[in-house]
């Protein structure tokens, strides 16, 4: 993402709403810059923020004046006044960061758009996950610090020498050399992107053993880890991680209930 | 929607905050499944949603490519309904937002009646969904349990703002943002409804909860509400 210095009046309204804090008003010229290494593409500033179409003279003008008699000026907070956020045209392998970071982009991969991810969100139709199994989503940057492929590669190599096999439908599996050592492809692994899921699945008798291996791993990551886990429930409703959850001393409270009014589609 | 597992708030800050998604699996029932989308949205319109999203094309709440300087003293923070349900056209993620149990119990005998054949999730306190499918006469299929933050989480922000910028699951409300906006609504410089409006329009799947946003906003300040 760019800011265009012809047009940009350094109100400043973009520099609070990147997720990142990769963009900063430069004294030297008095104009928002993003910082390339730190922006991750998502484009909240391009799509979330509104657009005027300001003259940038008459913008930089009045706010000249109002600065020198030191009145203040309340903006919308959420407006660029003057259009001046310009996307890049991304390629490889930068073109990854907005694939992991800008939610309304379907990954190819896998044809979702957000993380590209199913999960159990669709499990009463693709029976991804059965009863006595756990599904894991092990998401790496969320909430809002980003992560680097790097560090997403330092637990994917961790898992697979656990002998973990991950779901081959998923946007970070797509982008492994080798699946059955975790590895991702180098070209990526410097790419900062706002967020990103790992998936696979294991026995239940598995499960505590691979959380406290998740929770080792990610004490050593320079980011935050999201971790869900889900299972099938039994005909009442009943999922046999309830229990297994508390005594493991997981305070649990929000989660995702599917209702299992989906099906597969007769051609 | 992984987007709405990790909501961050306790059971008592997360009382009013109920979404309901529909989901296509791909290779399996997402042919042709625009329409099926498109009557999910029209059937939660009316159990009279907080916000409605289609995660391809944007939310009831959304930014304006072609404002004018008016904005500044005139903006209103109107939902447009329409434009979500006239945008559906691929197969995506549908969302509807709302703040009342009882809202969600009569979308979902709604939704089982309509037979839609589209995997419908609630996103929620796990058993508030429970009791919620149960009125509706359906027992759950599968569950998804958050289990919260492991790693760095020094670097994630305080309580307040964690509430808010995670009704963005995808990260699209920045913590300075929430930030600033709170400041403004301590400062009197914006209402908490136009505060909760402002951070709707950075969710683009339609799932922020302008009516949770605007509690949390209210208990911002120290005098008595």
């Amino acid at each position: 993402m760019q800011i265009d210095p012809q047009k940009c009046v350094a109100c400043g309204n973009c520099v609070s709403v990147c997720p990142m804090g990769a963009i900063s008003i430069d004294p030297a010229v008095n104009r928002a810059r993003v910082k390339t290494d730190e922006c991750v593409e998502c484009y909240a500033c391009y799509s979330g923020m509104s657009m005027e179409r300001l003259n940038p003279t008459f913008v930089r003008t009045v706010r000249s004046l109002l600065k020198m008699i030191r009145l203040r000026f309340d903006p919308e907070p959420d407006v660029c006044p003057t259009s001046a956020i310009v996307p890049d045209e991304l390629t490889w392998p930068r073109v990854v960061r907005r694939a992991f970071s800008d939610p309304r982009v379907t990954h190819e991969s896998t044809g979702v758009h957000g993380r590209g991810t199913e999960e159990v969100k669709t499990n009463d139709v693709t029976k991804r996950v059965a009863v006595g199994e756990v599904g894991y989503v092990v998401e790496f940057g969320r909430p809002t610090v980003g992560v680097r492929f790097r560090d997403i590669e330092k637990m994917t190599i961790e898992l697979a020498r656990m002998g973990i096999e991950f779901e081959r439908k998923n946007p970070v599996t797509h982008m492994m050399t080798d699946r059955s050592t975790g590895k991702l492809r180098d070209d990526i692994l410097n790419e900062k992107i706002l967020s990103a899921i790992v998936e696979f699945k294991t026995s239940i008798e598995k499960m505590n053993p691979v959380l406290r291996r998740i929770d080792e791993v990610s004490r050593s990551l320079d980011t935050v880890v999201a971790v869900g886990v889900s299972t099938r429930c039994d005909e009442l409703g009943n999922s046999e991680l309830d229990a297994m959850l508390t005594e493991q001393g997981f305070d649990y409270v929000r989660g995702k209930t599917n209702l299992g009014l989906g099906r597969v589609a007769v051609p | 929607m992984t987007n709405t597992l990790h909501r961050y708030g306790s059971a008592e800050s997360l009382l009013d905050d109920f979404i309901v998604f529909a989901i296509p699996a791909r290779g399996f029932n997402d042919a042709g499944v625009s329409e099926k989308q498109k009557a999910f949205l029209e059937i939660a319109c009316k159990h009279d949603p907080i916000n409605i999203g289609d995660a391809s094309h944007g939310a009831a709440f959304r930014s304006s490519k072609d404002l004018n300087p008016l904005v500044h003293w005139r903006r209103e923070g109107q939902r447009d309904f329409d434009a979500v349900l006239k945008s559906v056209s691929d197969p995506t993620t549908v969302a509807a937002v709302f703040d009342k149990p009882e809202k969600v119990v009569a979308f979902i005998k709604d939704l089982k009646a309509a037979d839609l054949g589209l995997s419908i999730n609630i996103s929620a306190a796990l058993d508030k969904a429970r009791e919620c499918a149960r009125q509706a006469g359906i027992e759950r299929h599968s569950v998804e349990y958050s289990l919260g933050f492991f790693g760095q989480t020094d670097r994630m922000a305080d309580r307040q703002t964690l509430e808010l910028s995670t009704m963005c699951g995808h990260g699209m409300l920045s913590f300075s943002f929430v930030r600033k906006l709170v400041e403004w609504v301590k400062q009197g410089r914006r209402t908490p409804e136009q505060a909760a409006v402002s951070m709707a329009r950075f969710c683009s799947c339609g799932v922020f909860n302008t009516t949770r946003a605007c509690r949390l906003l209210k208990g911002t300040g120290t005098f008595d509400t």
